[in-house]
């Protein structure tokens, strides 16, 4: 009996305790939601009273942050592109072709792109772009992106490429298929939920990234989101709660909506394995 | 339809030897089996005249082109892949019709022509599914519909069965015969399964360790398989073989083994050759042709009894020996059989093959060697 009531008050304080842990992680969000409508928003938790958009009018007479957001869509897209269409055609080209030693090559390369994308490679990354003459400009930021996420991505996608059976292309070659629309009609389709994530992944990541076109950018017109959002601080340096609340709303937007397409359009799965 | 030839192909991979100085001749309209165990170069053989792997020396002709280093898709070859190959995005329509898409054909007319040969494989009514949604059995006639589609001189068989259980895998195998029977197309067909070369084939190369040990009808191979490697693969079971001590004495000759009788035998000229240097040869005898021993028989064989296996229409009566080598009889019989713990097995003369230490057959007089 005593070590029914034992397990059943463990039951209880286990309940207890990841509900604490639940809310505490839960009260950022909230604010995240409640503020941007609320036009005395402060630190605290509120309800909105009066329920209003005055902050978001404000926001969007701000140009430069609103132009940061289209400049953080042309810096993401661009990159994707990039990192979607190298990594697919480079991961694909690793895992079909007998090169000797592919997998060092994606091990090297891997290592290498955590040194890119990290602040250490800061300095000469800076030096180079400014060598090539590329320093203020949108493509610096997005060849630098491309740069360090595509051997991540080369990695997640030709570990996907490496599970689909060979006899895919083989079959469509036999069947009178070049190559290229081998690749095209057959590869590329069945390879595409794996292109799906790792694009997903690069646009979340080049988005929210500060320290690249921080450093990169200098006109105020061409920076993006992540470094615009320091317009909504005083010159003091105290942050513009009620603005920051409603650029941080529209911020995040972009990113839940891809995730929102993404899994209604293709869903975040593979095709399943024909039972054979 | 086209013939096929190879001229001294060999395949390497690395220092693996895959295939090895291969000389084979197709005729048009053959249906050819490559029977052996995995490893035994088969499938590296119906890749190379699929053009998926290149030959490292030799020659390949399809018909009098030589396609040794040609494109697949130049080819005019059809395949069926052993895991179907089927396009997981695309639906049977667009699977069957894949080749004729490839070929610039128009969508209508592409379709109606998967459509017709979907119908004639039963899986018309099929045509908007996934791959994904429909059986094995299912995704096994798609897979042949597609390489049906359109005209081919030569198609390909990857152990296009070896996925399906045992039932379908016989309904399946039927239908194919039936298919050879009605197109008469030329067909490679790569198998580890000997009833289904055997059922299927005009003729079976076995395969070894890169060669073709033989290549005959099927029939010969069964009635005259070349070596003990052949023997011991076709049939089902396989043959049974026994070591034996040889000699010839007053024309004849006499063969011993422990708790072995068997009549003197007459003297074939290959006979007589292999026992110049030595005295041993192997005794082979089907398990078809052995009986439960009544007291009389020319021949016979006696061990412990192993295993009683009681199949339906035939028994397998299985008698071990001393040094562990076994003897299985298969006995045609719906009754039961009851055996004491020795059990003795006859056979008659005209069953025995015998092959040379090498193992190499050793032919009758006035059978083809």
């Amino acid at each position: 009996m005593t070590r029914y009531l034992g397990l059943y008050f463990a039951r209880i304080g286990f309940s207890v305790a990841t509900a604490l842990i639940g809310v505490f992680f839960a009260l950022p969000l909230v604010w995240f939601i409640f503020a941007p409508f609320n036009p005395r928003a402060e630190l605290g938790l509120s309800i909105p009273d009066p329920f209003s958009l005055t902050n978001f009018e404000a926001v969007f007479q701000n140009g430069f942050a609103m132009r940061g957001l289209w400049n953080s869509l042309v810096q993401s897209v661009g990159g994707v592109i990039l990192v979607g269409a190298g990594a697919t055609l480079a991961s694909y080209a690793l895992s079909r072709s007998p090169i000797p030693g592919k997998s060092l090559i994606t091990y090297i390369l891997l290592l290498f792109s955590s040194v890119v994308s990290g602040s250490a490679a800061m300095v000469p990354i800076f030096l180079i772009i400014n060598g090539i003459g590329l320093i203020d400009t949108q493509i610096a930021v997005i060849l630098v992106f491309a740069g360090g996420l595509l051997p991540t991505a080369m990695f997640i996608l030709r570990d996907f490429i490496d599970s689909i059976p060979k006899s895919y292309e083989e079959s469509a070659m036999v069947a009178g298929a070049s190559p290229v629309q081998a690749f095209f009609d057959v590869a590329l389709p069945v390879i595409r939920p794996g292109i799906v994530v790792v694009v997903v992944w690069a646009f979340v990541s080049i988005w929210g990234s500060f320290l690249i076109p921080f450093i990169l950018l200098r006109s105020s017109e061409k920076m993006p989101a992540s470094v615009a959002i320091y317009s909504f601080y005083s010159e003091a340096g105290t942050p513009i709660v009620t603005l920051l609340a409603a650029y941080s709303l529209l911020y995040s937007l972009p990113v839940v909506i891809l995730y929102l397409f993404v899994s209604w359009k293709f869903g975040f799965r593979f095709f399943g394995g024909i039972k054979a | 339809m086209a013939s096929i030839r190879f001229k001294g192909i060999t395949k390497k991979f690395g220092e693996f030897v895959a295939v090895s100085d291969l000389n084979l001749e197709m005729n048009d309209g053959e249906f050819v089996c490559l029977l052996g165990p995995s490893g035994c170069g088969k499938t590296t053989t119906l890749r190379m005249i699929a053009g998926l792997e290149t030959p490292t020396s030799g020659q390949l002709l399809i018909g009098d082109r030589d396609v040794t280093f040609l494109h697949p898709k130049d080819r005019k070859i059809s395949m069926v892949f052993q895991d179907y190959a089927l396009y997981p995005h695309m639906n049977l329509a667009d699977n069957i019709a894949y080749p004729l898409k490839v070929r610039g054909e128009a969508e209508a007319k592409r379709h109606a022509r998967a459509r017709e040969v979907a119908d004639v494989l039963k899986i018309g009514h099929l045509m908007e599914r996934m791959p994904s949604q429909i059986s094995g059995g299912q995704q096994q006639r798609t897979s042949l519909a597609r390489a049906l589609v359109y005209p081919s001189e030569v198609y390909l068989f990857d152990e296009p069965l070896s996925n399906l259980d045992a039932k379908l895998r016989l309904e399946a195998r039927g239908f194919l015969n039936h298919l050879q029977r009605d197109i008469g197309m030329t067909a490679v067909y790569v198998t580890h399964d000997q009833a289904e070369a055997m059922a299927l084939a005009t003729r079976v190369a076995v395969m070894d360790a890169g060669k073709v040990v033989q290549y005959a009808p099927p029939m010969e191979v069964y009635r005259r398989p070349a070596t003990t490697f052949v023997a011991n693969f076709v049939g089902s079971p396989p043959m049974n073989l026994l070591p034996v001590e040889a000699m010839i004495a007053d024309g004849a000759l006499h063969l011993e083994a422990d708790r072995v009788s068997v009549a003197p035998l007459p003297v074939s000229r290959a006979v007589a050759a292999a026992l110049k240097g030595s005295s041993k040869l192997t005794l082979g005898v089907r398990p078809e042709h052995l009986s439960i021993a009544r007291g009389g028989e020319a021949n016979a064989i006696t061990g412990q009894l192993f295993a009683n296996e009681n199949m339906g229409p035939e028994k397998l009566v299985t008698l071990e020996r001393d040094d562990a080598a076994r003897f299985t009889a298969r006995i045609f019989t719906d009754e039961v059989i009851a055996l004491e713990a020795t059990v003795t097995l006859g056979f008659a003369s005209e069953h025995i093959h015998l092959f040379d230490p090498a193992g190499a057959r050793l032919p009758m007089d006035g059978e083809p060697a």
